[in-house]
């Protein structure tokens, strides 16, 4: 009894960390039974959205337990996703015990992110690349990597400070219209349009759009549409806040587009 | 030929960089750089043969989900760590852009053609991908040497 109810937390658990950190959903789910079915559960079962996980386990006297959580979507962890990977092929191949196991799990929970600075400049980096990529010349990227660095240094405290990300998302895109604006003007950079392409790239939604993508060719055409929404609305948001710093520089006097 | 070979060192740097913002383990870095240079040389090869965006964005993501499979085998880790990191050159941020640029402009036409043309890219790498994920499992499997296929997890 006991030990059937530890086997469904900690597979619930590993669920939980993959879903959190942008797994897809398929590998939540084999992930969870992989574990459960690897400790001698049976009749253990998962139902997994991009949301929540539902999972419940038989136990001897012919009761069930059940778990059930609810996990927002939430920033993207892919260090804690390979981890948790690599902890269930360990699992299943029967190299930790139970508790071994939850104290991994523990340690993969408290995997450290990049630091802030390296994230910033990664951002700068990305912007001032993709600057080049899209045609920008080398004045353009430079702009591009400062309009980057500026970036993230407003995106990290404003998704610290739990503010929406529909409304991180606008005022990110302004901030770097905004920035691609006045390097033009000072004289840095030329073609205002290459800068603003690369330097919204840190913000474009990769992740969501592939595990859309994954979950629809695996079936999990909820999950799928949930995480193509999310990747839609993203894509928006950054248009309308381009678009609504282009307008009002249009409608300012001498700011030509 | 310098411009081609300076193009595909910025996707490296670009990719890593990517790798970073999401928090990718550092030991598959330099994996991710590679495709991510394999699908832009890819869209490069298919621009010069004169194809559409379009077809080249299908043909650039066939070959990063082919990549990435052979490297989720070898580097026994989930496939999502190179698909995305390789699929960001590919997202058509450009696209985003312009639609927006001229839907504000008040060119209603442009705009549409625009926004049409990102659906059609986003789409086109939806297949690319789909495609070459839905070739069986024991084509790649021979990249990898593992000791018991039951138990290992498929990637």
């Amino acid at each position: 009894m006991e030990e059937s109810r530890r086997i469904l937390d900690l597979s619930v658990q590993a669920g939980e960390l993959l879903l959190q950190n942008g797994a897809e959903i398929f590998r939540v789910h084999e992930t969870m039974t992989r574990i459960a079915s690897s400790f001698g559960a049976k009749n253990f079962h998962a139902y997994v959205l991009s949301n929540a996980i539902f999972a419940s386990i038989g136990e001897e006297n012919g009761s069930y337990g059940a778990e059930l959580r609810n996990i927002p979507l939430s920033p993207v962890h892919l260090g804690r996703v390979a981890a948790v990977n690599s902890l269930s092929r360990a699992v299943a191949e029967g190299r930790y015990s139970l508790d071994e196991a939850f104290l991994q799990l523990e340690e993969i929970r408290a995997l450290p992110e990049y630091s802030s600075l390296l994230q910033t400049l990664a951002s700068g980096i990305v912007s001032a690349t993709f600057c080049y990529l899209f045609g920008g010349g080398l004045m353009d990227s430079i702009a591009a990597l400062f309009t980057g660095l500026i970036l993230y240094g407003f995106l990290l405290p404003a998704k610290k400070s739990r503010l929406s990300k529909i409304v991180c998302n606008i005022l990110g895109s302004m901030v770097v219209s905004l920035c691609a604006l006045c390097f033009t003007h000072l004289g840095l950079g030329s073609q205002m349009d290459k800068i603003i392409i690369g330097a919204i790239m840190p913000m474009a939604p990769g992740v969501p759009l592939t595990t859309s993508i994954r979950d629809f060719f695996n079936g999990d055409y909820l999950s799928g549409t949930i995480r193509l929404i999310d990747a839609l609305l993203i894509a928006a948001c950054i248009a309308i806040g381009v678009g609504c710093v282009l307008k009002i520089g249009s409608l300012i006097a001498g700011v030509q587009l | 030929m310098i411009s081609i070979l300076l193009q595909l060192a910025a996707v490296y740097v670009c990719t890593i960089a990517v790798a970073i913002l999401f928090h990718m383990p550092k030991e598959q870095f330099l994996f991710c750089g590679l495709a991510g240079m394999a699908a832009w040389m890819g869209y490069l090869l298919a621009l010069r043969l004169s194809l559409s965006v379009v077809l080249a964005s299908f043909i650039s993501a066939l070959l990063l989900t082919a990549i990435s499979r052979i490297f989720a085998v070898t580097r026994r880790t989930p496939i999502i760590i190179f698909l995305v990191s390789g699929i960001f050159p590919l997202v058509p941020g450009a696209g985003i852009y312009y639609t927006a640029y001229y839907f504000i402009m008040g060119d209603n036409a442009l705009a549409l053609g625009k926004g049409v043309e990102t659906i059609k890219i986003a789409v086109a790498i939806a297949l690319g991908i789909v495609l070459m994920l839905s070739l069986p499992y024991s084509l790649f499997r021979g990249f990898g040497k593992r000791e018991n296929p039951e138990k290992t997890p498929k990637l």
